[in-house]
């Protein structure tokens, strides 16, 4: 810092200084300005009095200066303008209450003293959605009452029921069936799979086509297919060692890893209690839905503990009976689609 | 005009405009909601719909506590899609005893309404133990705890009580009785034929096939009883409802 005193013609706003030459030009520019624009403004009218415009004049927005309104609002001392609606937007709304009287008047709408107005149109949901299931049905029902009627071995040689057995299967399939056997109609532990050629009741059509009817082991079916594999362990049929033998036993017949020398003790309970139904070489026996225990397909698992617990408890898997909820014609829609999935006989 | 004139009353009152829009907002509903209560269109009287029996009710409880109905509806809308898949469209009367409905539109899973027999108990235990080892693709979590989880009649009395402020019409027979018929309709040796006197159609079973009462037996005959109450092969729909 130097102790010299100041010389005035260095001052910031001094005119002596030829540095302040253009800043004080500018600031006198934009006070002259000032003074102009503040000859336009009309005095400021009492708060809360919608003030007139004092002129209007014709032309395009931007264009021509027109002063808008004010709402005579003023808080702090701003105010609002009082601008109009865009006209589209004013218009949409005045459209859409015509609309609505005109809605008002075609459907149901208002409350009366018993009940609603109807509606000129007369649309009821029930109705409608009766109307249209029955479009369906009076469309479809040629192809169905074809399907029903023609014996259930001819109809793999009829393309046209074919095609619609195998579209309308599929539909019925997705609906009804993958909930348990898989929507690729893969199963799953304890729910069979139907693209193997491994059948429990039988893959021909009039078998698949039986077991849609009645069910497997369904209770409330008179005809259903029946069989029930004894409880065991659980009922006491067998000792625990006896059931460990014979689970070697059975992992030998489709040879399975299993220890030799149990296995062969499991022979003689397996030939005892279990070869009338499952056959004495474990080939099974579809007549009463027993599974073939001497191949690799296995319903509820082939490891040891899954087999001594099936062997323990018993399995009772249950299929429903569909005569009930579907119709003849969707129940042989669904045969031929399954038997057409790639195990049928 | 010269009452819109004294809008600005309203406007610079706070409690003053909260009470008016109080009472706009009231009358709008009084206008919407009233007619629904008189009018016989929208009243429909439907036979079968009886209140929930003890055990089914506590399944209720569970599938509200579970939030089941975060992904499952249950209303079947009157469309061909919908009644061909899940069955005849649901009629209003069928939530008549439902506090509070399980309606809504999201449907991250299945409708839910007519689920009731649909399945046999073993699929449902299997698939709410594990869903994907039935349906590989579904998103749905696990609920096998639902099987260690014992419950017992403790507050079933209060709980029918409370439904009974609302309107379902457990009458006192079924107060004095509903420790015992939510036992027994899981119990093969209790009073069968009163639990079905009193609610008629009432499924008898031992639900989750474990000795045990567990929160699985309720959700399972609550779901066992959904959509199953109305007899649709004699129900004749009201063509002006």
């Amino acid at each position: 810092m130097s102790d010299k005193p100041r010389n005035p013609a260095d001052d910031h706003a001094s005119p002596q200084n030829p540095d302040n030459q253009v800043g004080l030009r500018r600031h006198s520019a934009d006070a002259e300005h000032a003074a102009k624009l503040g000859g336009d403004i009309p005095p400021r009218p009492a708060p809360d009095q919608p003030s007139t415009p004092s002129q209007r004049r014709k032309g395009r927005h931007g264009v021509g200066l027109k002063e808008t309104p004010s709402t005579g609002h003023e808080w702090d001392g701003i105010t609002e303008y009082d601008n109009p609606m865009p006209r589209w937007w004013l218009w949409t709304f005045y459209a859409t209450i015509v609309w609505a009287l005109g809605y008002m008047v075609a459907y149901p709408a208002i409350p009366l003293v018993s009940q609603a107005t109807q509606g000129l149109l007369g649309t009821n949901s029930r109705t409608a959605v009766a109307a249209e299931i029955d479009r369906f049905q009076q469309a479809n029902a040629p192809v169905q009452a074809a399907l029903v009627e023609t014996d259930l071995a001819q109809i793999p040689s009829d393309p046209q029921l074919v095609s619609y057995a195998t579209n309308a299967g599929g539909a019925l399939y997705r609906t009804w069936c993958a909930q348990c056997h898989g929507a690729g109609a893969a199963g799953g532990p304890g729910y069979p799979n139907l693209l193997d050629d491994s059948w429990l009741w039988g893959g021909s059509l009039e078998d698949i086509h039986l077991t849609l009817q009645h069910g497997i082991r369904d209770p409330l079916d008179p005809d259903t297919r029946y069989s029930e594999m004894p409880r065991f362990g659980a009922d006491g049929l067998l000792e625990r060692a006896q059931i460990l033998q014979v689970t070697d036993h059975v992992r030998s017949l489709s040879g399975l890893p299993h220890d030799a020398a149990r296995a062969a003790e499991g022979a003689e309970v397996y030939a005892d209690n279990c070869a009338a139904c499952h056959m004495d070489d474990g080939s099974g026996d579809r007549g009463q839905g027993a599974p073939a225990l001497n191949d690799q397909v296995w319903l509820y698992g082939s490891e040891p503990e899954t087999l001594v617990r099936i062997i323990s408890e018993g399995p009772y898997g249950v299929m429903p009976a569909w005569s009930a909820r579907l119709s003849e014609a969707e129940i042989r829609a669904l045969a031929v689609y399954v038997h057409g999935l790639g195990g049928g006989e | 005009m010269a009452i819109l004139d004294k809008h600005k009353i309203l406007e610079k009152n706070a409690t003053l405009l909260l009470i008016f829009s109080f009472l706009v907002v009231t009358i709008g509903g009084l206008v919407q909601i009233t007619p629904l209560f008189y009018l016989e269109n929208t009243i429909e009287e439907v036979e079968g719909v009886r209140p929930y029996t003890p055990l089914e009710l506590t399944g209720r409880d569970i599938y509200v506590r579970e939030g089941c109905y975060v992904c499952h509806s249950q209303m079947i809308r009157p469309m061909r899609d919908e009644v061909e898949r899940y069955g005849h469209y649901s009629l209003a009367a069928e939530s008549m005893y439902d506090h509070p409905f399980q309606w809504g539109s999201k449907r991250t899973g299945p409708d839910l309404a007519r689920v009731g027999s649909r399945y046999s108990d073993e699929w449902h235990i299997d698939h709410l133990r594990d869903p994907q080892s039935l349906v590989p693709e579904s998103i749905m979590p696990k609920y096998g705890f639902l099987l260690d989880r014992v419950i017992r009649p403790d507050h079933i009395v209060e709980r029918l009580r409370t439904d009974r402020t609302v309107g379902v019409p457990y009458d006192e027979e079924m107060l004095q009785n509903a420790v015992a018929d939510f036992r027994t309709q899981a119990d093969p040796f209790g009073d069968a034929a009163g639990l079905q006197a009193r609610y008629p159609g009432a499924q008898l079973r031992n639900f989750d096939r474990q000795p045990q009462l567990t929160e699985m037996d309720a959700l399972i005959a609550y779901l066992q009883v959904l959509g199953t109450m109305v007899d649709f092969s004699t129900f004749e729909p009201d063509p002006n409802r």
